[in-house]
C-alpha cells in the first residue's frame, strides 16, 4: 500500500507540487508554532536539528545510497568540517561562514585521502574501517592532535555567523540558516542523481561488475562519491560549528554515525524524501514533549526497529524507486544488488593478490 | 618500565580479545557475516558476571573458586542463550537477504543490547566485587604475575584448545567446517545447517561472555560501553589472525594485546587507537591477515 502511494507520489508533477508543499511548510514552521505555543524556541531548536541531521543524511545518502559505499564514519567528516571551522575562527580570527567552503573542501580534502586505499575493500570490510578512521580521528581530537584540537573540552568561544553585518544569534535565525543549507544540499543531490555521475553511481550499486565492464571508471565514481559526501557533512560542520560555538570531540563519537546511518537506512536507502521520514524519525520523534519520557528506552527502541525494519522492510519507508527493484530483484535470486558483483568486481584483484599471498 | 612486564599484561589482554575475536570468527566462517553484537554480547556476559558475582559473594563467605565455576557456567549458558535468541530473531530470517539486510540487523541488535545493558546496570561505571583470595602471584625473574592473570591465562588457554579440538577432531566441528566452504553441499550432505549455526551462535557468546566475566575480574570496573570498544578491538584480532581462521584468531588476539601493552608503555593515550590503526593496515595491505589462508577467496 505504501509502495502504491510512493508509485503514485512520484510522478514529476506530484512531486513537484509535494516539495513545494513541503518547503511552504517548512517556511511556515516558525510563525505557525508561534501562534500555537508562547514560547515556540523549543521547536526551532528541534526544527535545526532536523535539518542538521537531514543534511548529513543527504551527504551520507551519496555515499551510502548513490555509489552503496557502506560509510559507517561518517560522523569523521562532520567533525573535520567543525573543526577546521573552529581552529581557523578562533585562531586567526576569520569569519565563520566564510569559513564554509573551507570546511567543505577540507573534509573532501580528508576524504580524498582516506579512500584512496580502502576503496577496493568489499562492503562489512569498507564498513568496519570507516568505523577505524572515525574512531582515530576522535581519539586524535581527543588528544589535542597538534596541539590545536583543545583535547576534551574541545574548542570554545567559535563566532556566531554573519551576514551583510547581521549575526546570527537566535534559534529562530539558525531555523532559517539551516533550511537555506538543506533546500541547497537537496538541490545539488538531485542535480547529481540526474546527472552522469549518479548514474554511474547507481550503476556500480546495482552492479559493479557490469558498471565496469561498460567503461565506468569504478573507483574514479567511488572516490567521487566519498568526497562529494564528505563535502557536504563538512558544510554542515561548519553550521554547527557556528551555531554552537563550542565543540568536542565526544559530539562525533560512533553513536553519530550510527545515527546518520540509520537515519539513511531506515527512511530508505537513495531516496531523498526517505531521508527526511528518517531523521524525523531518529532525531524529532524521541524529542517530542509527549514522547520525552521515553528519551532512555529511545535507542532500545531504535535498535529493534532496526532488526524490524530489515527483516519487514528492508527498503526503508520511503524508498527510491530504482533502489526497490533492485531489492525486490536481489532477494529472489538471494542476494541484493551489490551481492554478486561485490564478490567477483573489484574484489578480483585482490582476491588474486590475497591468494597468492596465502600460499 | 619494565618490558617483561609489559609483555605479560598484554598477553593476558590479548588471550581476553583471542575469546572474543573467536566468536567473530566462528560466526564469519559459516554465515560470513560479521556478528556487530557479539561485542555486546560480551559486555552482557560481563555484567551478569558483576550480578551474579555480588549474590553469591553475600551468600557465601569462603568458598570464592567454587562461586567462580559457577558463575563462569550460568554467564556462558545465559550468554550462549542470548547469542542464540539474537540468531532467531535478527539473523535467520535474513539468511538469504544479501548482506547489507543482517549487517544492520547485527547494528540493531548491538544498539540494543547496549542500551539494555545501560537502562538495567546504569551509565554510571559499576565496581566489580568479588571475594576471590587473589593476594598471591608470583615473581619471576623480577617481573610479578598476579594470580588473576595466570587464571585468566590458563582458563583462556584451555578454552582455546577444547574449541580447537571439538572444531577439528569431532564430527560437528567437521560440519561446522563443512559449512564455512559450502552450505548447500554441506546440506547436500545431510548437514543440518542451521542446527550447526545454532551451534556456533552459542558457543561464541559463551566464550565471549566468559571474556566478559574475565575482564570485570581483571580490571574491577565495568561500563556500558566496554562491549563496542573490545569489541572492535576483539574483531581486529579476528582479522589480524584471518577471520574465519580459529588459531588465527588466538593468534591475532594475542599479537594485538602484546602491541597494545606496548604501545601504551610509550604513549598511554594513543593506546586505543592502535587497534584501529592496525585493523586498517591490515585491510589494506594484507586483508587475509597473518594467518588467514582460509580467507583468501571471500574478500
Amino acid at each position: 500500500m505504501v509502495g502504491r502511494f510512493t508509485e503514485r507520489f512520484s510522478t514529476p508533477g506530484a512531486r513537484r507540487a509535494g516539495t513545494a508543499l513541503a518547503l511552504a511548510l517548512a517556511l511556515a514552521f516558525p510563525p505557525l508554532t508561534a501562534a500555537l505555543v508562547p514560547d515556540n524556541r523549543y521547536y526551532l531548536e528541534l526544527g535545526f536539528h532536523f535539518w542538521q541531521y537531514a543534511i548529513l543524511g543527504l551527504s551520507l545518502n551519496v555515499i551510502l545510497g548513490g555509489a552503496g559505499l557502506y560509510n559507517l564514519g561518517h560522523a569523521a567528516f562532520y567533525a573535520v568540517g567543525a573543526y577546521t571551522t573552529g581552529i581557523l575562527n578562533t585562531k586567526l580570527g576569520i569569519p565563520t561562514l566564510w569559513l564554509l567552503p573551507v570546511a567543505a573542501l577540507t573534509a573532501a580534502l580528508f576524504a580524498a585521502v582516506i579512500s584512496r586505499p580502502i576503496l577496493h575493500l568489499r562492503g562489512d570490510y569498507l564498513l568496519i574501517v570507516t568505523v577505524g578512521f572515525a574512531e582515530i580521528v576522535r581519539i586524535a581530537l581527543r588528544n589535542n592532535v597538534f596541539g590545536l584540537t583543545g583535547g576534551p573540552n574541545g574548542i570554545l568561544g567559535i563566532d556566531r555567523p554573519e551576514l551583510f553585518g547581521m549575526r546570527f544569534n537566535t534559534p529562530l535565525h539558525f531555523y532559517y540558516l539551516s533550511l537555506f543549507f538543506v533546500v541547497l544540499t537537496v538541490f545539488i543531490a538531485v542535480r547529481l542523481e540526474r546527472s552522469r555521475v549518479g548514474r554511474a553511481w547507481n550503476f556500480i550499486r546495482e552492479d559493479e561488475l557490469a558498471a565496469e565492464s561498460m567503461g565506468i571508471d569504478t573507483t574514479r565514481y567511488k572516490f567521487l562519491a566519498f568526497v562529494t559526501g564528505a563535502a557536504l557533512a563538512g558544510m554542515a560542520g561548519n553550521v554547527y560549528a557556528g551555531k554552537m560555538t563550542v565543540i568536542a570531540p565526544e559530539s562525533f563519537s560512533f553513536w553519530e554515525s550510527v545515527v546518520i546511518f540509520a537515519i539513511v537506512i531506515l527512511g530508505g536507502t537513495g531516496s531523498i524524501p526517505g531521508i527526511f521520514l528518517g531523521t524525523f524519525g531518529m532525531v524529532v520523534l524521541p524529542q517530542l514533549p509527549f514522547l520525552r519520557g521515553l528519551q532512555d528506552a529511545r535507542m532500545l527502541v531504535f535498535g529493534a526497529a532496526m532488526v524490524l525494519m530489515m527483516i519487514f522492510r528492508p527498503q526503508g519507508l520511503w524508498p527510491s524507486r530504482r533502489w526497490s527493484l533492485a531489492v525486490g530483484r536481489g532477494l529472489e535470486e538471494g542476494g541484493p544488488a551489490e551481492g554478486g558483483p561485490a564478490q567477483g568486481g573489484p574484489a578480483a584483484p585482490t582476491r588474486a593478490a590475497a591468494g597468492g599471498g596465502g600460499q | 618500565m619494565d618490558i617483561f612486564q609489559q609483555v605479560v599484561n598484554g598477553l593476558t589482554v590479548g588471550s581476553i580479545y583471542a575469546l572474543v575475536a573467536l566468536g567473530y570468527t566462528m560466526v564469519y566462517g559459516v554465515l560470513k557475516m560479521i556478528n556487530f553484537a557479539h561485542g555486546d554480547l560480551f559486555a552482557l556476559g560481563a555484567y551478569l558476571a558483576l550480578t551474579l558475582f555480588g549474590v553469591t559473594t553475600a551468600a557465601s563467605s569462603g568458598s570464592g573458586w567454587l562461586a567462580l565455576l559457577v558463575v563462569a557456567l550460568a554467564v556462558a549458558l545465559a550468554v550462549g542463550a542470548a547469542g542464540l535468541a539474537a540468531e532467531r530473531i535478527a539473523y535467520r530470517p535474513l539468511r538469504h537477504a544479501g548482506r547489507l539486510p543482517p549487517l544492520v540487523s547485527a547494528l540493531g541488535v548491538s544498539v540494543f543490547l547496549q542500551n539494555g545493558i545501560m537502562l538495567v546496570w546504569g551509565a554510571r561505571p559499576r565496581a566489580f566485587q568479588h571475594n576471590l583470595s587473589l593476594e598471591a602471584g608470583l615473581t619471576l625473574f623480577g617481573v610479578r604475575i598476579s594470580a588473576m592473570q595466570i587464571i585468566i591465562l590458563v582458563f583462556a588457554l584451555l578454552l582455546m584448545v577444547a574449541l580447537y579440538l571439538f572444531v577439528q577432531r569431532t564430527k560437528v566441528g567437521a560440519a561446522m567446517r563443512a559449512i564455512a566452504v559450502d552450505h548447500e553441499t554441506a546440506r547436500l550432505m545431510g548437514i543440518d545447517v542451521t542446527r550447526i549455526i545454532q551451534l556456533v551462535f552459542f558457543i561464541g557468546p559463551a566464550l565471549g561472555g566468559l571474556a566478559g566475566m574475565m575482564v570485570g575480574l581483571y580490571y574491577h570496573q565495568l561500563n556500558f560501553t566496554i562491549g563496542w570498544s573490545y569489541g572492535l578491538k576483539a574483531f581486529t584480532a579476528a582479522i589480524l589472525g584471518g577471520i574465519g581462521n580459529i588459531p588465527g584468531a588466538m593468534v591475532g588476539g594475542l599479537v594485538l594485546g602484546l602491541a597494545e601493552a606496548l604501545a601504551a608503555g610509550v604513549s598511554g593515550q594513543w593506546k586505543d587507537a592502535i587497534a584501529f590503526v592496525v585493523l586498517i593496515l591490515i585491510l589494506v595491505v594484507r586483508p587475509t591477515g597473518l594467518l588467514g589462508e582460509r580467507v583468501a577467496e571471500k574478500i
